[in-house]
């Protein structure tokens, strides 16, 4: 017998719809109603000139660590825009914009950063996860929600973030493979930023593209460039549609960049170089989307000036309201809270304790 | 009543809490059509069906965290690791998520899973199949560490673990699987988490154990009264944690002296928790060293060296002698 090809059910294809320029391709234009670009515009920008603030306020000390989404605001709102409310979505640390836009508070993304256990409280009617620090572990979460939600009948879907290194993990190869097998309405939303801290995606496989990890778990997977919030929309409506109807999950490989640090602990000087950034910088989601925005008459500079000065009033509002509501939440014994539904007799020990001890420095 | 090895228990447990709440569901690997190795899952794929008795991919971390993703839906997902010795694997799972969503939420998410593993030596197996690392999950906040010694309480205490609104990891002593029967009823039975009970009532020492050791401890306790008179009141913990020392702290108080058996290594396990809450709560009482008959600090041998490494009945005999004449 001779060698033979065989032939794999999956082919490859990579997505742009809005070049670097904010020239669309008529062809691939999505046919989205004006209010939603408009409403896609307004919470990209919030995420980018509220991760500015956030930048600010870490930099005087206000605020501990946090993860800058500069530059990925289209690959996340691109994707989470798709969901009903009912869906859930499973968050890695860096989807501010994407939690933002599923109703999280500002103030809960300050209170988080400013050391707050209360940051991350969930709004008893929003079915979103908290965010998932250890690296890929989270995908695994979202394809069990999304059996539970095909063992009882709903037509609901689960999406997941995560970055390029997380496609090293081994959670996220037994979170394709489970969702494959099961084939659950699962959205891999992978945001390649390029980098995992130092390490450059070059470095986390030898695969020309990270989409096709999905192809050998028999999950289709798709390319799109991240930084084209059409793009992502269009490809995460298709995936969303599809995992709604029954025929499983989808792998979206966003192209985009991590215009900002790692974290606010990282100095990027080290290990990239400026030029490169440079490069991306030219390819911003934001200014693309606002050409096409003008371009389609929309919405005019003076507009974007008029909701740039909303949107820094609210944030704003946010801040001031935070550091209000930090006045109150001075109590360490707090800390004793939300481990179990009921606080075993060993830690009600353990809380007198410290109790006590408040009470003494009190005196 | 039936009566039942601890597999048939188990079984049952399954079988009625199945029955009474469809969120619960069975997953793992082999758990369905094979009933799992053990047998324990066991005729649930006929009864329940696929959607419910999932054979999974042989990944436990994928177990693990898929079944996290489905109690954070509603559902009561009870998990299989096939042997306690490959539930490392899932640990980060454990001890990154299932302990903590509830915390990390502020309460609005909570995770209530089932984690069975079969767990402890005596059963002449490959590395890998025969330790015992309780300790690791009892020294992990936000989880909850059950460990049966018989049927009727195994039956009794998954029930109350399925029902248990936080994640509860289960160690099934595969010694005990089917070494002796005992009456279990068919009608619901529960036993609370986080309370241990008298095995053996006596007052010149106590025992403390649980698990497949706890038998040892038993049969070291009757041989003792039969050759030198000498009444052991002997503690079965049940959950390691949340560790209940209300009973073992009342018995030190009343005998004085107190031995505690566990087959797990000795430093940092559960016997070291239980001799510090001695210290703390009933020094003053205390007529003798506490000593503690445990596995040694060592990898648990292969089957040929088993049982000199597992406290056996003279080991145990030996160290209650030597409290007792101090």
């Amino acid at each position: 017998m001779p060698r033979k090809e065989i032939d794999l059910p999956y082919r490859l294809e990579y997505l742009s719809i809005l070049d670097e320029n904010g020239e669309v391709d008529k062809n691939l234009e999505p046919n989205i109603p004006d209010e939603l670009l408009l409403k896609l515009h307004r919470a990209m920008l919030l995420g980018r000139r509220f991760d500015e603030r956030l930048l600010q306020l870490q930099r005087q000390g206000r605020m501990g660590t946090f993860a800058p989404i500069t530059g990925q605001e289209a690959a996340q709102i691109g994707a989470i825009a798709t969901l009903d409310s009912s869906d859930w979505l499973v968050p890695a640390f860096r989807e501010m914009a994407a939690e933002l836009w599923r109703g999280k508070k500002m103030q809960n993304v300050i209170l988080l950063y400013a050391g707050y256990n209360e940051g991350g409280e969930i709004a008893p009617d929003l079915n979103n996860l908290p965010v998932a620090i250890p690296v890929g572990s989270q995908t695994l979460h979202a394809v069990g929600l999304s059996y539970a939600m095909k063992y009882r009948e709903k037509k609901q879907v689960a999406m997941v973030f995560f970055g390029d290194g997380a496609t090293s993990e081994g959670d996220f190869h037994e979170a394709l493979n489970f969702a494959g097998v099961f084939q659950t309405p699962t959205i891999f939303v992978c945001q390649n930023n390029h980098w995992a801290i130092s390490v450059p995606r070059s470095r986390q496989t030898r695969s020309k593209t990270l989409a096709q990890k999905a192809l050998a778990y028999g999950v289709p997977g798709i390319q799109v460039d991240g930084n084209d919030v059409l793009a992502v929309y269009s490809a995460a409506k298709e995936a969303v549609e599809r995992a709604r109807s029954g025929e499983g999950p989808t792998m979206i490989e966003c192209i985009t960049y991590r215009m900002s640090v790692h974290t606010t602990a990282d100095d990027p000087k080290r290990y990239r170089k400026e030029e490169e950034v440079e490069e991306w910088v030219k390819r911003d989601p934001l200014i693309r989307f606002q050409t096409y925005l003008k371009n389609k008459g929309l919405i005019s500079d003076d507009q974007i000036d008029t909701l740039e000065e909303e949107i820094k009033a609210e944030i704003k509002a946010a801040v001031d309201q935070t550091e209000k509501r930090m006045e109150e939440l001075g109590d360490p014994l707090a800390m004793f809270e939300h481990l179990f539904a009921e606080l075993p007799p060993y830690l009600q020990e353990q809380r007198q304790e410290l109790k006590l001890e408040l009470q003494e420095a009190d005196q | 009543m039936a009566k039942m090895t601890m597999v048939q228990a188990i079984n049952l447990a399954l079988h009625q809490e199945m029955e009474k709440d469809d969120n619960v569901v069975v997953l793992g690997e082999d758990v369905g059509w094979d009933g799992g190795v053990f047998r324990v899952t066991d005729g649930l794929i006929e009864k329940f069906g696929e959607q419910r008795v999932i054979d999974t991919p042989l990944a436990e971390s994928g177990i693990v965290g898929f079944s996290i993703g489905m109690a954070l839906y509603g559902l009561k997902p009870v998990c299989e690791i096939q042997f306690s010795g490959f539930s490392y694997f899932a640990f980060h799972q454990l001890e990154s998520h299932a302990a903590r969503l509830r915390w990390r939420s502020g309460g609005r998410h909570h995770v209530p899973m089932v984690m069975r593993a079969p767990y402890g030596g005596g059963v002449r197996a490959l590395e890998h199949h025969s330790e015992s690392r309780e300790a690791v999950y009892a020294h992990t906040p936000g989880l909850k560490m059950v460990i049966p010694s018989s049927p009727r309480n195994a039956r009794a205490l998954l029930v109350s673990a399925i029902r248990d609104p936080d994640p509860v990891v289960f160690f099934e002593p595969k010694a005990v699987y089917r070494a002796f029967r005992e009456e279990v009823p068919e009608e619901e039975e529960t036993l609370p988490i986080g309370r241990s009970q008298i095995a053996r009532e006596g007052k010149d020492v106590t025992l403390i154990a649980y698990g497949a050791i706890l038998h040892e401890t038993l049969e070291a306790a009757s041989t003792l009264q039969k050759e030198d008179g000498i009444e052991a009141e002997v503690i079965d913990l049940l959950t390691v944690s949340p560790l209940d020392d209300t009973l073992f702290t009342e018995s030190a108080r009343k005998t004085g002296r107190v031995v505690v058996v566990h087959e797990a290594p000795r430093s940092f396990g559960a016997g070291a928790e239980v001799v510090s809450r001695l210290v703390e709560k009933s020094f003053l009482y205390l007529e003798a060293p506490i000593r503690r008959v445990t596995g040694f600090d060592l990898i648990i041998p292969l089957f040929q060296r088993e049982k000199a490494y597992l406290p056996g009945v003279k080991r145990i005999m030996r160290a209650i002698r030597e409290t007792l004449e101090f």
